[in-house]
């Protein structure tokens, strides 16, 4: 067996493993294997590409493997959970860019070789325009996070946007015409970071896990268009294999906001198409607001008590105060329930890991579609955090800008306690007509603070 | 490989992808996105063939450079993943 087979077979195994990998992460039971089998593939990958004739000097690739686990590992580690939807925007900007350098580099090659062609130079074209759109997108992405951007676009930017688009496909047009030009490639990657940057600048908070679940499809889809420069099936595989399932995410995302993709990225955030209206004919005087002593009062009372978190439960980091709260109502019998929104949060799943780094079992988080039959039983909910997931006017308005989005039924629940800094809207931008509904109590304040106050008010019941 | 076998291949990749991955419950969804893509690191191995094959400085400060940053993904990607899915798993036991 030559070593260009014992690579070709490595890569074959390491094909089945990532693929099974994928697969097992899909279920709960099997996901932590499923992981391990897409690390196993990984490895065994590198390990026969190290055998690679072509690779004469290792002590450079020692030194990059090194440096980047050691990176990779110590983010990997030290990360908060709070901060998790940060760190996987960068470790999916950093895939991106490695498939640009890859792909450059290997048509830089190429031309020097005088191997270069069309067929390669379109694909080199695809890999450093996708690939530099995923990588300037993410790190935008990453900060806007981080919520240390402030910066959200500027006006004529969607006109920007569009022409940038036009000037990089036609660049792609001359990069496969004229393969010899390094210039064109060099032009293109410029055009791909500057509309990665103005493609995402303006995408707001509550968009966010729509974009975080496109990038990962995008970096994908960058390794895939790599694994054609460089006539490699493995890289074509998984690069495949990755973008649907972030296509997949994506789909799940846009569906759960009611939004199509291009309404996204195109389009201006719903606050901006509505404008400021005046709030003061949805709420009147008809907003009720409680103290923490009156909710521990009515959850004396309850049997069935449902939570609602939302972003702002992440940004109060409520989570470890929501869990004693949990804990303390099931000392006294009753049943606590969470009804998760698939888009609460900034990224897909946000909700489920910060309850989950809280010790809360997964088997009390139900999902949008399990948790709506039960409001009518439910005798005391309890929002935090969470504004435009349970506007009823998505529901019932039908002029609402949020109308048909699919929404969490709180407001069937006996009594409905919404715990928020104020009354100001969401990102939708729009009023929400649950704070001045009869059953529904305003506990203003800090979300943490807030449970904090109500878990102590408990006691002394 | 010709162009055809590339194509079919890409295509039938993405189908499979479309098949494996249709009903995520929503704690996976996090896990699963940092999973897949700390499986599109995989352009990690064109990067070591890049920085280690020598061609041109400039090819292989690019193969260098592609190598660290892939690194940083597929390592980071695959430890923060499995670091999720042991808390998952922590629950479940203390939680029976």
């Amino acid at each position: 067996m030559t070593t260009p087979d014992i690579i070709s077979i490595g890569y074959l195994i390491a094909a089945v493993l990532f693929i099974l990998g994928l697969k097992g992460l899909g279920r709960p039971r099997t996901a932590p294997r499923g992981n391990l089998m897409g690390a196993s593939g990984m490895l065994l990958a590198v390990l026969v590409t190290m055998l690679d004739q072509a690779i004469i000097s290792y002590l450079a690739l020692a030194v990059a493997l090194v440096i980047g686990s050691v990176v990779g590992a110590l983010l990997a580690v030290k990360v908060k959970m709070t901060s998790m939807p940060e760190l996987v925007a960068l470790f999916n900007g950093f895939g991106g860019g490695a498939s640009v350098l890859v792909a450059v580099a290997s048509f830089i090659e190429a031309i020097e070789l005088g191997r270069a062609d069309n067929q390669l130079a379109i694909a080199a074209a695809a890999t450093a325009l996708i690939g530099a759109v995923t990588f300037t997108g993410s790190v935008i992405a990453f900060f806007k996070l981080q919520e240390s951007l402030e910066w959200s676009g500027f006006t004529g930017l969607p006109l920007a946007r569009a022409m940038v688009m036009v000037v990089a496909l036609l660049l792609v047009v001359m990069v496969a015409l004229q393969p010899d030009t390094r210039a064109w490639l060099w032009a293109l990657v410029a055009a791909g970071l500057i509309l990665g940057v103005i493609s995402t600048v303006a995408i707001g908070g509550a968009d966010m896990p729509v974009v975080i679940a496109l990038l990962n499809a995008f970096s994908g889809v960058a390794a895939s268009t790599t694994g054609f420069v460089l006539d490699n099936p493995l890289l074509i595989i998984a690069g495949s294999l990755v973008g649907a399932s972030g296509l997949i995410l994506t789909q799940i995302m846009c569906k759960a906001m009611n939004r199509s993709i291009f309404e996204v990225i195109f389009s201006e955030t719903p606050a901006a198409a509505t404008g400021g209206r005046d709030d003061s004919d949805v709420y009147g005087d008809r907003v009720t607001s409680t103290s923490a002593e009156e909710v521990a009062m009515l959850l004396e009372v309850a049997d069935r008590v449902v939570i609602v978190p939302g972003y702002g439960l992440a940004v109060a980091q409520a989570q470890h105060a929501v869990r004693d709260l949990m804990t303390s109502l099931e000392a006294s019998g009753k049943e606590v329930m969470f009804g998760i929104h698939p888009v609460a949060g900034r990224m897909p799943g946000h909700m489920n890991v910060l309850l989950a780094e809280a010790e809360i079992g997964y088997e009390h988080l139900l999902d949008m579609d399990q948790i709506n039959p039960t409001f009518s039983e439910t005798d005391v909910t309890i929002v935090i955090g969470a504004n435009d997931v349970v506007n009823p006017a998505a529901r019932n308005d039908p002029s609402s800008p949020i109308a048909g989005m699919p929404i969490l039924d709180v407001d069937e629940s006996r009594t409905v306690v919404v715990i928020k800094r104020s009354l100001s809207p969401g990102f939708a931008g729009i009023a929400n007509p649950l704070f001045a509904a009869d059953n529904a109590l305003m506990l203003f304040g800090d979300g943490k603070q807030a449970v904090i106050d109500i878990a102590a008010a408990l006691v002394t019941v | 490989m010709t162009l055809l076998i590339a194509l079919t291949l890409f295509v039938l990749a993405v189908f499979l992808g479309l098949e494996l991955i249709t009903k995520v419950p929503a704690m996976l969804h996090t896990p699963l996105m940092s999973g897949s893509n700390a499986v599109s690191g995989i352009t990690l191995i064109g990067a070591l063939v890049s920085a280690g094959s020598d061609h041109t400085m400039l090819t292989t400060t690019l193969g260098f450079v592609a190598v660290m940053l892939a690194t940083i993904n597929v390592v980071g990607g695959f430890l923060v993943t499995n670091r999720m899915l042991t808390m998952f798993a922590g629950r479940k036991k203390r939680r029976p």
